[in-house]
């Protein structure tokens, strides 16, 4: 499991690990981050932790962060909810985005499952 | 009381330092936490949230906090 949670934030443009789906969120926070990334039109793969403890367990320890949600661009840890949404805030978020993804942003979404 | 306890290890942390935390629902699990310290000058946000994560990382594992959020501000 742990590498298949490593592929997704190694390969993803944006990936946002949640409680719940982006159709179906289960936590305010991960609410938060879903949407300042949506605003921001980031193309993102989203990956609901809920469905097994281990799926946590095993992200908190590749990434050092203890809370839900994650948002990694192309493999860098960028926060949880309160920073992308200061982020967001300043500018820096979709700064980022276009730096590291191109002009180009799709504002797609995606579940990948990691169990 | 919670409230108390994560006020005390962040002052702990954060010695002199700008230290507010606030319940956010009443419940005693839901923190709003804020630190203003020159400690975070220079670092990026998720250096600055690393530290605060690292002060709190016991009531972080047991259970204590279900939903954290947090705001850092370095000083002017």
């Amino acid at each position: 499991m742990r590498d298949e949670i490593k592929d997704v934030i190694e390969t993803s443009e944006v990936a946002l690990f949640m409680k719940g789906t982006p159709q179906f969120v289960m936590c305010g926070n991960s609410q938060r981050a879903l949407e300042a990334l949506r605003r921001a039109g980031a193309p993102v793969t989203a990956v609901d932790i809920l469905p097994d403890p281990r799926i946590r367990q095993e992200l908190s320890a590749i990434s050092g962060w203890p809370t839900i949600p994650q948002v990694f661009v192309r493999g860098e840890l960028i926060g949880g909810a309160d920073i992308v949404e200061e982020l967001e805030r300043s500018g820096e978020l979709e700064r980022t985005l276009r730096e590291k993804l191109g002009d180009d942003l799709s504002g797609e979404e995606r579940i990948v499952p990691v169990v | 009381m919670a409230v108390r306890t994560l006020t005390e290890l962040l002052e702990g942390a954060f010695p002199g330092d700008e230290v507010s935390v606030e319940d956010r629902t009443g419940g005693g699990d839901h923190f709003q936490v804020t630190v203003v310290s020159p400690r975070f000058d220079g670092l990026s946000l998720v250096e600055q949230h690393r530290l605060v994560y690292d002060a709190l990382a016991a009531p972080l594992a047991d259970g204590t906090i279900h939903e954290l959020r947090i705001s850092t501000k370095g000083t002017p």
